[in-house]
């Protein structure tokens, strides 16, 4: 079997096998804090914070929590699309920029309408990922690498036009012209509208999120990419198209981390030019503590929904209680490292990330 | 056993070895002992216990109860280190796992040496050249000098399986135990790894040989154990009565005659081949298969026999050549086109070209036919557990059910999932590489009768292996295949083994 370029694989290596006491008792305990760990974790951060902070368990922060976890979670999702056929988009961060300045130029440079906006958004998206398709299928680079280019080609392309500028309204063009245009108040509205007492990213949120659920788990096309991701060439020789299947689930990660860039946008309400510099990092962790929660094994989506909600937990109890940014960064870092213990290291069946043949 | 304990020392000797996984007990209590200069033969049907007997051996497992002796005096073993220490030394089936890519087959051959310092820290390669030269000698490896300074990754299979088992023999062990060591290799290759274990024998190791392979067995071995559910139930010197240790192996289940009698042949014509060209350097192939028989092609490694099946599935498409199907054209570019029209290919190795790691069983069997499945692109589960439930019960497939992950099947059991869900799919065109590779012979038996059937009902079976037996046992027209040509085509009835064999090995010299 040829194996070209990085891997993620953790390698089968011959594991000793417990004796019947520690069978019983270590690795019952065991699965068990792989199974349920991240969930433990999540009830007691939430009760703790609860207790302690006067303003944690209010519906307003409840809902405020929720809408921040919804831009990380539809990234997730989406990179949990990548993680099923046994990759990784490393250019799902850039890509959400990109969505970012995307809608800002559209509206602000060429005062064009929000809904023009979302449509140059969610076309741009796509074409980034058949680009990354195109790369890892039909290039075969690697998928690790070919995003990470990717991830340096957005990151620098998007600069050009704006001359390393964030977009904000009223700002001078590079001509020495006034931008003409702003965000309408229909786009500011993605992140600010409500559906009764719910906020919107936040429906938007837990649609996405059924919407992968049901791809991944009860349609054909969902099954034979996680065939693709566990075992490509036994997926091949079952007559499955490998290459297109593959190709496809970059192509639904960009999808997504357009729409997250596009509530992300909304929220901030400029086309900063830093925005979605730290998603790649929170998408990573929680489609990876969506990989060993509850003991699914392989990516999913009710995983991710959850990972993201932890990290919204976190982040929300941490700046509670006064803790500065930077010590998010932390908490975001740890929580990716322990997903990841969970996934490599503690979990018998190994969470394999088969690359490219 | 009391003429037994008038010999003083035994180079391995085994006591009441058990093992249990969770509540499962694999091993029961295994005594065994291994002499000197001796071959003892291992046998037992998949399941049997043999695989966790040879990790405890390794240092692979812990065991769970009882002794082992080493030259009389207690040993333990509880790591690979451990074992080498105690002078056990254990070639595993994955030979590649013992071969270390990149450097040269010199190199690997003194690796021990080099990893313990005890060559020159700064050397040529050319250096070790005369060491390696030496050592290939005594082993009889008839390796020329090009052969010892190139990658020890270009090594064909059966040169890789020498250089594992002569790094074996370098490490001096006592004891050496060989599992399934020829399982990949032809006849011919077998032949020269036969010498080499002879020459350890010879040297006074005591070789505990684990195959699934009876004829190699009466040839090679002094002495025979049976083992079945966790025990050992037959202990044989020579003469070696395989016929008593098949029925030990299997227990109640009556051991597999090759009936010769219902063979019969159809003149249905399924697949033509013209002018297909299957090898780098082998002339073009013509050939007929037929629907309502089953056809055995029997060769060497490396003689077409893989490239013929995966050509006709469309996988890796013939060099050059025309395929009619059915009469039409037929020109298959990728694997699907081979599914699409009913042409299945059960692969050569099941391992990493037909298990899914962490699948269930429904979800393997369902895999290629999810659109027979799913309604609008939905699965339905209903249907894809009941057409699960079906191969299950068609061939006997021991599972807790259509949700048992297949990783934890027996490798008989897995090869029947992937047999049976092709002959699930409404079969026309059946290939099977290599069906038996690693599957017990009761399995072995049921598959044979399962091509059969499917032959019977219609579909062209063709099935590939390297082993005659396999193939006088399945096949109803018999092709011999050498170096990418037909050298033999006849009905199996009017054929016999050493004419098979002597039209394998003729052509080839």
């Amino acid at each position: 079997m040829t194996t070209n370029g990085t891997s993620l694989q953790a390698k089968p290596k011959p594991q000793k096998a417990p004796t019947p006491e520690e069978f019983t008792l270590w690795s019952k305990t065991r699965d068990g804090v792989v199974k349920y760990g991240f969930v433990a974790v999540t009830v007691l951060l939430f009760g703790y914070f609860a207790l302690t902070q006067s303003a944690f368990a209010t519906s307003d922060s409840l809902f405020a929590m929720l809408k921040y976890a919804s831009v990380t979670a539809i990234l997730g999702l989406g990179m949990t699309f990548s993680m099923v056929v046994g990759g990784m988009d490393m250019s799902i961060g850039s890509q959400a920029g990109l969505a970012v300045q995307l809608a800002a130029m559209t509206m602000v440079f060429y005062n064009m309408t929000g809904v023009t906006a979302g449509i140059i958004v969610v076309l741009g998206g796509v074409l980034v990922g058949l680009a990354n398709a195109v790369l890892i299928v039909y290039f075969r680079i690697p998928d690790l690498l070919a995003t990470l280019a990717m991830m340096f080609v957005i990151q620098g392309v998007k600069l050009i036009p704006v001359s390393g500028q964030s977009v904000s309204a009223g700002m001078v063009l590079p001509d020495g012209s006034v931008a003409p245009g702003r965000f309408t108040e229909g786009f500011l509205q993605i992140d600010r509208g409500m559906v009764g007492p719910v906020p919107l990213p936040v429906v938007i949120m837990l649609l996405l999120a059924v919407f992968t659920w049901f791809f991944l788990s009860r349609t054909r096309w969902g099954r034979l990419m996680y065939a693709v991701g566990a075992n490509p060439q036994a997926a091949r020789l079952s007559g499955v198209r490998v290459g297109f299947y593959r190709g496809l689930a970059y192509v639904l990660t960009s999808l997504l981390a357009s729409v997250g860039g596009l509530i992300l946008v909304s929220r901030i309400g400029q086309g900063d030019v830093n925005a979605g510099s730290s998603s790649l990092l929170e998408a990573v962790a929680v489609a990876l503590v969506g990989t060993s929660v509850l003991g699914a094994n392989k990516p999913n989506a009710w995983g991710t929904l959850l990972g993201a909600l932890l990290i919204s937990i976190v982040l929300t109890g941490m700046t509670m209680m006064g803790f500065q940014y930077y010590y998010q960064d932390t908490a975001k870092g740890l929580v990716l490292l322990v997903a990841l213990v969970f996934s490599y290291t503690m979990s018998r069946k190994r969470v394999r990330f088969t690359p490219a043949t | 056993m009391t003429s037994d304990q008038a010999l003083p020392r035994y180079a391995l000797e085994l006591r009441g070895i058990e093992k249990s996984f969770g509540t499962n007990q694999v091993l029961k209590g295994v005594s065994l002992t291994l002499e000197a200069g001796q071959i003892t033969a291992l046998l037992g049907a998949n399941g049997a216990g043999k695989s966790t007997l040879i990790k405890i051996l390794a240092g692979a497992y812990d065991r769970g109860a009882g002794e082992i002796l080493v030259g009389g005096d207690p040993v333990e073993i509880t790591s690979p280190l451990s074992a080498a220490h105690a002078g056990v030394h254990t070639v595993h089936q994955r030979i590649d796992e013992s071969i270390i890519p990149g450097l040269t087959v010199a190199e690997n051959l003194l690796f021990e040496e080099l990893a313990r310092g005890e060559l020159p820290v700064i050397g040529s390669l050319r250096g070790l050249l005369p060491k390696a030269r030496a050592m290939a000698e005594t082993l009889n490896l008839q390796w020329s000098d090009a052969k010892l300074m190139s990658d020890a990754f270009e090594l064909g299979i059966a040169d890789a399986q020498l250089l594992v088992l002569a790094r074996a023999f370098v490490k001096a062990p006592k004891v050496l135990v060989l599992d399934e060591p020829t399982s990949t290799l032809s006849q011919a290759e077998a032949e020269r790894l036969f010498g080499l274990v002879g020459q350890m024998r010879s040297q006074g190791v005591a070789i505990l040989y684990v195959s699934h392979h009876l004829s190699e067995i009466q040839t090679l071995a002094d002495k025979l154990v049976v083992l079945r559910d966790g025990l050992i139930k037959d202990r044989q010197s020579t003469p070696l009565d395989m016929g008593e240790a098949v029925r030990s192996m299997l227990g109640e289940a009556v051991a597999v005659e090759v009936e010769q009698t219902d063979r019969r042949r159809s003149n249905r014509l399924a697949l033509e081949l013209r002018g297909v060209q299957l090898l780098k350097r082998s002339a073009p192939l013509d050939l007929d298969l037929n629907y309502g028989e089953v056809t055995g092609v029997v060769g060497l490694l490396g003689a077409g026999k893989s490239e013929l099946a995966r050509g006709i599935f469309g996988v890796e498409p013939f060099r050059s050549g025309t395929i009619r199907f059915d009469g039409l054209p037929y020109a298959p570019r990728r694997a699907g086109d081979g599914v699409n029209r009913g042409i299945y290919l059960v692969p050569e190795n099941r391992a990493a070209e037909a298990m899914l790691p962490g699948w269930s069983l429904a979800g393997t069997v369902s895999l290629p036919f999810l659109t027979k499945v799913s309604a609008g692109g939905v699965i339905n589960r209903r249907s894809e557990r009941s057409r699960a439930k079906k191969v299950i019960d068609e061939f006997s497939v021991v599972t807790t059910g259509p949700d048992q992950l297949v990783d934890a099947l027996s490798g008989g059991n897995q090869q029947k999932v992937v047999v049976g869900r092709w002959m699930s799919g409404d079969p026309k065109v059946v290939l099977m590489d290599e069906p038996f590779r690693g599957v017990d012979i009761g399995a072995r038996h049921d598959l044979s009768l399962k091509a059969r059937d499917a032959a019977a009902r219609g579909a062209c079976v063709v099935v590939f292996s390297s082993d005659i037996e396999e193939i006088r046992e399945v096949a109803d027209r018999i092709l011999v295949m050498v170096e990418g040509q037909i050298a033999l085509d006849r009905t199996a009835t009017e054929v016999d083994a050493d004419a098979i064999m002597t039209s394998m090995s003729e052509v080839s010299r």
